[in-house]
C-alpha cells in the first residue's frame, strides 16, 4: 500500500482515537479492518517485541517469519506496557502508509 | 547472536518426565559460555511473574546430587536418515546400480544424498545424490579424487521420479537415469547421462551405507550425518552390477525376483511402526532409522483407492525424510538423581544456575507404589506439552501473527534460543523446513516452553500469557495456597497404566489445555468416571486430538492432523492413519468419543488477545448446584485474572446437546463479550458467514457445566483455558477460587452423586 492507498482513510480520526483509547481487545469493525490492513502491510519484517523484564519492559525489534532469521533489536525503543508498544507501532505504520506523524 | 538480546546459555532435558521415589532420572545439559554451574532440585509451586500473580515460588529440596558441575557444550544433530550397519556388505564395491523412486520436497536446497557411502571427507565411496541445483547426480571417489556427473536438470518438487545410477568398472562408465513418473501429464522428459571415468574405482572408508544422508564424522562414537535429503524415498535398491533399464524396471515390482548380484532391496512397507528398515534380499541387510523420519507415507504407487496403510502396505512404501527431524538428542548425562523416598508427589525441577543464568528442567514425582494416595490428583497434560514442544508461532508467524492475535509478539530468552537453535526440533504445530507437517514430537531434547516462569511469545498481549506447563503451575500454587493435599501424575503414566492409575482418587484435576489424548488415556478417564470418579476439567479445547505414543520407543508421540479442526498443518489425504499404531488419526469427536459426552462441553472458539468473564445462568440456582455456589453471590464470575484479565479466555468450550452434552447437565454460567478476534474452529463452521466473530456470535462462549454420572461420580467443566489463571487473584479470595474449591471439596467426599 502507498500513502495514497484508499484503504487507509486519513479522514477517519475517530478510528485513531478509538485505538488510542483501547489498544488491545474488542474493536469496531472499521477499526478492525484498518488494523488488519496496517498489520499485513509490513511485509516480510514485521515489528516484534523483545521482553527485557517479564511483564514490565520490552524493547522493539523486527523479525521475518523465516526460521532462524535474524532478530533486529532496537534497544533504544523501550516500552513499559503492551499498550504503549501497540500505540507506537500504530503510529509508525500510520506514518509509513499516510506520511502523517501522529502524536 | 546479536548483542542486545537476552541470552539463554544453559539448556537441558531429562530422561523422563515422571518418576517415583527410588527411580533414577538423568539430566542432560548443554552450556554456551558457562564454565561451571550449580545444580539443585527444587519443588515448583508457582511460575507466575504477572504483577497480580502469585510470583515465582520454589522450595529447595535436599538431595544427594552433586552441587557443582562443569559446563560443556553438547551438539544437537537434526536430520533423519537410515544406516545399514553391515559395512562389509558394501565393500569392496566395483560395479553397482543404485535405484529408487523419490519425491523430493526441497530440490535445490544444497547437496542431498539419496543413498550411498560417504565421499567428501576422504574422497572415497559412491553415492546417488541431488546436486546443488536439485538435479540427479552420481559421485564416486577412489581416495584421490571425486568424480561427479549430473543430469543438470533439476527434479520437480513433490513429483515422483524414478532415479538410478550405474557404474561399470571394466569400461569406466557412469550412467544416470532420471525419469519423472507422473500421472497428471506434468512430467519432464526422461533424462539420461553417461560419462567415462577411466581407471577409477570407488574406494570405501569407514562410513556405512546410508539412505537420505551422508556420513560426516564419528563424533564421540556417534555417527554424524550431513547432506540430508528432504522428501520421500521408496524402494531403494543396491546391486553390485550394472543393470540395464529393463532389469531396473522389473525390480520396481515388490514381488519380483532379485538379481544374483543384489546387495540389498529395502522395502519400507515392512515394519512401518518401527525404526527399522527391512531388506527383502536373502542377505537381510536391514537398517536403522535415525531421528524418526515419517512413515506410513503414500508411495509412488498409491492408487488413491485405499486410505489405510494397513490395508495396502505395499502402497505405503515411502519414508519421508527431513533435514530437521530430531527424536533423541542423545546427549551425555550431566546430573543424575535417585529420587529420595522423602519427596512427596509434586512438580519438581533440576535447577541449574550460573550467575544470573538459570535453567529449570521440570519433572513430576508421582506417589510411590506403597504410598497412600492423596484424595486429589493433578493429571499433568504432558502429551499436550509434547505437542507444543518448541512451538514457534511467535518466531515464524510473520506479519500475519499481529492480525491473528490482535497484539504484538513478545520474545523471551527461550524464544531467542529457539530461533538460534532450529536443530532442537519441532512441535506438532510446526512445518518441517520443506513445508511438510510435523507429525512426531519427542521429549528427549530440550523443550524451551516446558519451563516455569515463562510465557508464550504470542499468546496474551505482548506474549504475556503462560501456556501449558507454566499455566498449569498456577493450579499447583493454588492447591498449595488452599492447603489441599494432592498428587501429580502425567499423561504418559496414564497411557501406560490406564485406569488403575486413577483408581482410588476421589477427584482428578486436568490442566488448562489437555488437548491431546491417546486412546488408552481417553478410555482410562471413561472407566474412571464409570466407576464413580470425579473429574474437574479446568481448561479449554481438551480431549480434541487423538495421538499415539510409540509402543516401543520412549517419549515420542504421533499426530495426524486429519479431517478437520484447527490445523496449523494439514495431513495429506491417504495419510490419516498413525504409523506408530495404525490407528486412525484426527479428532476424537469423529471417532465415537464426543468431547461433549465426556466432559459436557466441547471446543467452541479461540482468540488470543483478552479474556472475558462468565455470567451466572439459571442452572446455578438449581439445588443440585448449591454446593458449587456456596458463598458466591456474584452474578459475574471471573472478571479478573492473570491470563488476559478474565477467567474465560484463549480457547473456549460450550455446552451443546446436539454434539452429545448430557441432557441433565447444568449450565451454571456462560461467558460473554468476547473480542472480535475470537472465532469458532473450522469444525464449527460448515458455511462461513459475516457473523462468526466474538462480537456477533452467541456460540462463542465458555459454559461452566456440572453433571452427575451413573456411577455416583460427577464432572465439573470450566470450558476455558484461562480459568486457572484467575484462581490466585486477590490472594485466592475470589469467586473463581471459591467455586473451584467448593467443587473440589465436595468431589473429595465419598458421598455419591445421583443422576436426577
Amino acid at each position: 500500500m502507498s500513502a495514497e492507498d484508499p484503504q487507509v482513510d486519513q479522514s477517519r480520526r475517530d478510528l485513531i482515537e478509538e485505538f488510542r483509547r483501547k489498544r488491545i481487545g474488542r474493536h469496531s469493525p472499521d477499526l478492525r479492518l484498518l488494523l488488519n490492513r496496517m498489520r499485513m502491510s509490513e511485509g516480510k519484517r514485521p515489528y516484534i517485541l523483545i521482553c527485557t523484564k517479564p511483564h514490565r519492559e520490552w524493547c522493539l525489534g523486527r523479525k521475518s517469519g523465516a526460521r532462524g532469521s535474524e532478530i533486529e533489536v532496537m534497544p533504544e525503543v523501550i516500552f513499559h506496557s503492551p499498550e504503549e508498544a501497540e500505540w507506537e507501532i500504530f503510529k509508525r505504520r500510520w506514518q509509513e502508509l499516510t506520511g502523517e506523524t501522529l502524536t | 547472536m546479536r548483542t542486545g538480546l537476552p541470552r539463554k546459555r544453559i539448556a537441558g532435558y531429562a530422561s523422563r518426565m515422571s518418576v517415583r521415589p527410588g527411580d533414577r532420572i538423568d539430566f542432560m545439559v548443554s552450556c554456551e559460555d558457562v564454565s561451571d554451574y550449580a545444580a539443585e532440585i527444587v519443588r515448583l509451586i508457582s511460575g507466575d511473574h504477572h504483577p497480580d500473580g502469585m510470583g515465582f515460588v520454589e522450595e529447595p529440596v535436599q538431595t544427594d546430587i552433586a552441587a557443582k558441575h562443569k559446563g560443556r557444550f553438547q551438539q544437537l544433530y537434526a536430520g533423519s536418515f537410515a544406516v545399514i550397519d553391515d559395512i562389509e556388505a558394501f565393500r569392496p564395491v566395483t560395479d553397482f546400480t543404485l535405484q529408487a523412486m523419490i519425491w523430493p520436497t526441497a530440490p535445490g536446497k544444497g547437496r542431498q544424498t539419496l543413498m550411498g557411502r560417504r565421499l567428501s571427507a576422504n574422497k572415497t565411496g559412491f553415492a546417488l545424490v541431488l546436486d546443488e541445483a536439485g538435479a540427479l547426480a552420481v559421485e564416486i571417489g577412489d581416495g584421490k579424487a571425486i568424480r561427479t556427473i549430473s543430469t543438470d536438470t533439476p527434479l520437480r518438487e513433490r513429483e515422483w521420479a524414478f532415479v538410478a545410477a550405474t557404474f561399470n568398472a571394466s569400461n569406466g562408465t557412469l550412467k544416470l537415469y532420471q525419469e519423472p513418473v507422473d500421472s497428471f501429464n506434468r512430467s519432464l522428459a526422461p533424462n539420461r547421462r553417461e560419462a567415462r571415468v577411466d581407471g577409477m574405482k570407488p574406494a570405501t572408508g569407514r562410513m556405512p551405507f546410508m539412505i537420505a544422508a551422508a556420513g560426516a564424522s564419528f563424533g564421540n562414537g556417534r555417527l554424524v550425518a550431513d547432506c540430508h535429503f528432504n522428501g520421500k524415498i521408496d524402494s531403494p535398491i543396491a546391486v553390485a552390477a550394472e543393470l540395464d533399464r529393463q532389469a531396473m524396471e522389473s525390480l520396481r515390482r515388490p514381488d519380483c525376483p532379485l538379481p544374483t548380484a543384489i546387495l540389498a532391496a529395502w522395502d519400507f512397507a515392512q515394519a512401518i511402526p518401527t525404526d527399522r528398515i527391512i531388506d527383502r534380499s536373502p542377505f537381510a541387510r536391514h537398517g536403522r532409522l535415525i531421528n524418526l523420519p515419517a512413515r506410513a507415507m503414500k508411495g509412488h504407487n498409491w492408487t488413491g483407492e485405499i486410505l489405510d496403510w494397513k490395508q495396502a502396505p505395499e502402497q505405503y512404501g515411502a519414508i519421508h525424510f527431513h533435514d530437521d527431524d530430531l527424536y533423541d538428542a542423545g546427549w551425555d548425562v550431566d546430573v543424575s538423581l535417585i529420587v529420595p523416598g522423602s519427596l512427596r508427589s509434586g512438580v519438581y525441577a533440576a535447577k541449574l544456575t550460573a550467575g544470573d543464568e538459570v535453567e529449570y528442567i521440570p519433572f513430576v514425582v508421582r506417589p510411590g507404589r506403597d504410598q497412600k494416595k492423596a484424595g486429589a490428583v493433578f493429571l499433568m497434560p504432558t502429551a499436550s506439552y509434547m505437542a507444543y514442544a518448541n512451538e514457534r508461532t511467535g518466531l515464524e508467524g510473520g506479519a500475519r501473527i499481529h492480525a491473528f492475535t490482535n497484539h504484538l509478539v513478545g520474545l523471551g530468552p527461550g524464544d531467542i534460543w529457539l530461533n538460534e537453535h532450529p536443530e532442537v526440533g519441532n512441535s506438532l504445530y510446526c512445518h518441517h523446513s520443506d513445508g511438510s507437517g510435523v507429525c512426531y514430537s519427542s521429549r528427549l531434547r530440550p523443550i524451551l516452553n516446558f519451563r516455569p516462569g515463562i510465557t508464550s511469545a504470542w499468546i496474551g498481549a505482548a506474549g504475556t500469557a503462560p501456556w501449558q506447563f507454566n499455566a498449569d503451575l498456577a493450579l499447583i500454587g493454588w492447591l498449595e495456597a488452599r492447603g489441599i493435599p494432592y498428587d501429580v501424575i502425567t499423561d504418559e503414566d496414564l497411557h501406560e497404566e490406564g485406569f488403575p492409575l486413577l483408581d482410588g482418587y476421589n477427584a482428578v484435576l486436568t490442566g488448562s489445555h489437555p488437548e491431546y489424548y491417546s486412546k488408552a488415556m481417553y478410555e482410562a478417564l471413561v472407566s474412571y468416571l464409570g466407576r464413580g470418579g470425579r473429574l474437574m476439567y479446568l481448561g479449554g479445547n481438551g480431549f480434541y486430538w487423538r495421538i499415539a505414543y510409540h509402543p516401543i520407543l520412549p517419549g515420542v508421540i504421533e499426530l495426524r492432523r486429519a479431517e478437520d479442526g484447527i490445523r496449523d498443518w494439514v495431513a495429506e489425504g491417504g495419510e490419516y492413519f498413525h504409523s506408530f499404531t495404525g490407528e486412525y488419526g484426527g479428532m476424537w469427536s469423529r471417532m465415537g468419543r464426543p468431547i461433549h459426552a465426556l466432559v459436557g462441553v466441547g471446543m467452541a472458539a479461540q482468540g488470543f488477545d483478552v479474556s472475558s468473564y462468565y455470567r451466572r445462568m439459571p442452572g446455578s440456582r438449581d439445588p443440585r448446584a448449591s454446593f458449587i455456589f456456596d458463598g458466591v453471590e456474584d452474578e459475574v464470575i471471573g472478571d479478573f485474572g492473570t491470563v488476559g484479565g478474565g477467567a474465560a479466555g484463549l480457547e473456549l468450550d460450550r455446552y451443546d446437546r446436539s454434539q452429545g452434552s448430557p441432557a441433565h447437565a447444568l449450565v451454571l454460567a456462560s461467558s460473554e463479550s468476547h473480542s472480535d478476534t475470537y472465532f469458532p474452529p473450522p469444525d464449527e463452521i460448515n458455511n462461513a458467514t459475516a457473523m462468526m466473530d466474538g462480537r456477533q456470535n452467541a456460540n462463542i462462549r465458555a459454559d461452566l457445566v456440572f453433571f452427575e454420572t451413573q456411577g455416583g461420580g460427577a464432572v465439573f467443566s470450566t470450558g476455558s483455558i484461562s480459568w486457572i489463571g484467575s484462581l490466585s487473584h486477590n490472594k485466592c479470595d475470589n469467586n473463581v477460587s471459591r467455586i473451584t474449591e467448593n467443587v473440589l471439596r465436595r468431589f473429595l467426599e465419598s458421598e455419591r452423586f445421583v443422576v436426577p
